[in-house]
């Protein structure tokens, strides 16, 4: 592989991980626009745990993710007393609050940065990113799948017939938040260098348009969005000046389009049975 | 010293406030009115600015420069209700934001390809001028931006409150499903509402373009977001809580810039956001959530 495919394909396992973290909590129903936030604290407390006590890698990187899920856990639940919108806003806040704080955060180098010793190849980044993918496909199989898209679908149904929503709720949400400290982690030890600007409201946001863009009805749309945000401004960059600018219209197109994303569970259903589909569009 | 030094830090903060007063207020209509996110806005303010500065350069009289801004930002905050708002109606709320996102996008990297990135000088308009009130400065511009701010909004709360497109702006407010039952003609009254809440954030980004005489193609960013914080700090759909939350933030960014640094910045702004949504939910001046389910 060259070395400009590996960078690539390295950017595109850090916004598959980064994609599945919005995804869980979206699929109950809750749009996280903090998900940077999460990701510097993983990033910042392997690599800290790395660099200052020697920890190993494989030591260090779960508790990264374990500490972002965590703070998801705490802060969790008192933020999703709030829905909705003002959900959305409460982690849009949040994110801002977190990279802010390493930013004056003189022991892991404030706004210089944090150079990080330990490092991890290509490789491993891609066996992480397969492993995420890995784990929210057998999740999608689960119960557990189940009752997100319950709570999403309607929460006094769910609260109804026994399931708990704030329990699901707040456990999507820190899921999503330790699997986003997960690839935050892998994000130090790749790059070998954290700043806190890095994790800014924009990479939030725009991992949010990967999920909707690739749609959230299955567990295939946030692989399928990222990847396609990832590849086609490589594409396009014949025309380097205006890449940004026609991928902004096609995107802009492509919602007004089909505002449900790229991947639904009927053309899941129409690829799947394609020979049936017929009789069972008349039925 | 100290205390002539903290009066003119707050009448600073109080500037600042009001060009996120006005980016509140244009979030507030869009959120309030339509439940619409609308990522677009800061795209909208620096198109106020910059395209201002465009016609400027090309020679234009200030004034139909200033216009012409105005008229841009009115006209493509029309193509973003066509394309990103109107098509999503009856989907998730998430997606409109998605597109609307597309827009500053788009925007932003036009203006990127005709401009370049770097920060242009805008040409100071008003001479320079100050006021001094004891030990006070005040600049005549600055005085300028912070009535206009003000009279506007004071028209926008009137507006809202006293005439018939008000009321039917409320109602839709209210239940967009009566409002249409009530025979309001809602695909008119949209537009409207996208068309005002686009010249308030243009002409907040014309008021950041004079007072601080530099605009770029990334200058929405940093102040739209802190207009949304403003919102919600005020309360959203509020009005008066817009702009309570558009002073109390420029007062919490220029005072902690001056007495603390500039790196607490988006601590100070932001974790007052998060403690606000934390302890108040539907902000200082907001009504309650109405809980739909649950």
């Amino acid at each position: 592989m060259s070395g400009y495919l590996t960078g690539v394909l390295v950017v595109l396992a850090f916004n598959v991980m980064a994609a599945y973290a919005v995804y869980l909590p979206l699929a109950a129903g809750q749009l996280n626009l903090g998900i940077a936030g999460f990701m510097a604290i993983g990033a910042y407390a392997s690599a800290f745990l790395t660099n200052e006590y020697a920890w190993p890698m494989w030591a260090a990187i779960p508790v990264g993710a374990g500490l972002a899920g965590l703070t998801g856990l705490l802060i969790g639940i008192p933020v999703l007393r709030t829905h909705g919108i003002y959900l959305a806003m409460a982690t849009f806040a949040l994110g801002q609050v977190i990279s802010a704080l390493f930013l004056n955060l003189e022991v892991v180098g404030g706004a210089a940065g944090y150079p990080v010793s330990d490092y991890v190849g290509p490789n491993g980044v891609f066996l992480a990113a397969a492993a995420v993918v890995v784990l929210m496909l057998y999740l999608s199989r689960t119960r557990f799948a189940l009752y997100l898209t319950a709570v999403k679908s309607d929460p006094t149904v769910a609260d109804l017939l026994g399931v708990s929503v704030r329990g699901i709720q707040v456990a999507a949400f820190a899921l999503g938040a330790a699997v986003a400290g997960f690839g935050g982690a892998f994000y130090a030890h790749h790059y070998n260098f954290v700043e806190a600007q890095h994790f800014n409201v924009l990479l939030s946001v725009f991992t949010v348009l990967y999920v909707l863009f690739g749609g959230t009805q299955t567990v295939w749309g946030p692989l399928v969005g990222a990847a396609f945000f990832t590849l086609a401004p490589e594409l396009l960059r014949a025309s380097d000046q205006w890449r940004y600018a026609l991928f902004a219209v096609f995107i802009i197109v492509f919602m007004a389009i089909r505002p449900q994303g790229l991947v639904t569970t009927s053309l899941l259903r129409f690829a799947r049975r394609k020979p049936a589909a017929e009789s069972s569009e008349a039925a | 010293m100290r205390g002539s030094m903290l009066a003119q830090q707050i009448v600073n903060g109080l500037m600042l406030g009001a060009i996120y007063m006005l980016m509140a207020v244009a979030f507030t209509l869009a959120i309030g009115v339509l439940n619409f996110l609308n990522f677009s806005l800061p795209g909208l303010f620096m198109l106020g600015g910059m395209v201002a500065y465009g016609f400027i350069k090309f020679g234009w009289p200030t004034l139909f420069a200033f216009a012409a801004a105005l008229a841009v930002a009115a006209l493509v905050s029309l193509l973003v209700e066509r394309f990103a708002y109107r098509p999503m109606q009856g989907g998730d709320p998430e997606v409109p934001l998605v597109s609307s996102l597309g827009f500053l996008v788009l925007l932003e990297n036009l203006m990127l390809i005709y401009f370049g990135s770097d920060q242009q000088a805008f040409p100071a308009l008003v001479p320079d001028l100050n006021l001094r009130l004891g030990g006070l400065v005040i600049g005549i511009a600055q005085l300028g931006s912070l009535a206009l701010s003000v009279l506007l909004v004071l028209w926008l709360s009137w507006f809202l409150s006293s005439t018939s497109t008000g009321r039917c702006i409320r109602t839709v407010a209210e239940n967009r499903d009566t409002a249409v039952l009530m025979g309001i003609d809602t695909g008119r009254l949209v537009p409207m509402l996208f068309i005002a809440s686009a010249l308030l954030a243009a002409v907040a980004g014309l008021l950041f373009a004079v007072n601080y005489q530099q605009v770029s193609p990334f200058m929405g960013e940093g102040v739209g977001f802190k207009g949304v914080a403003a919102m919600i700090v005020g309360g959203m759909g509020s009005i008066w809580g817009a702009v309570l939350g558009g002073l109390l933030i420029g007062l919490a960014e220029v005072l902690s810039i001056s007495f603390i640094g500039a790196d607490v910045v988006n601590i100070t702004v932001y974790g007052l956001l998060l403690v606000i949504l934390i302890l108040r939910p539907q902000g200082l001046l907001g009504r309650p959530a109405t809980r739909e389910k649950l």
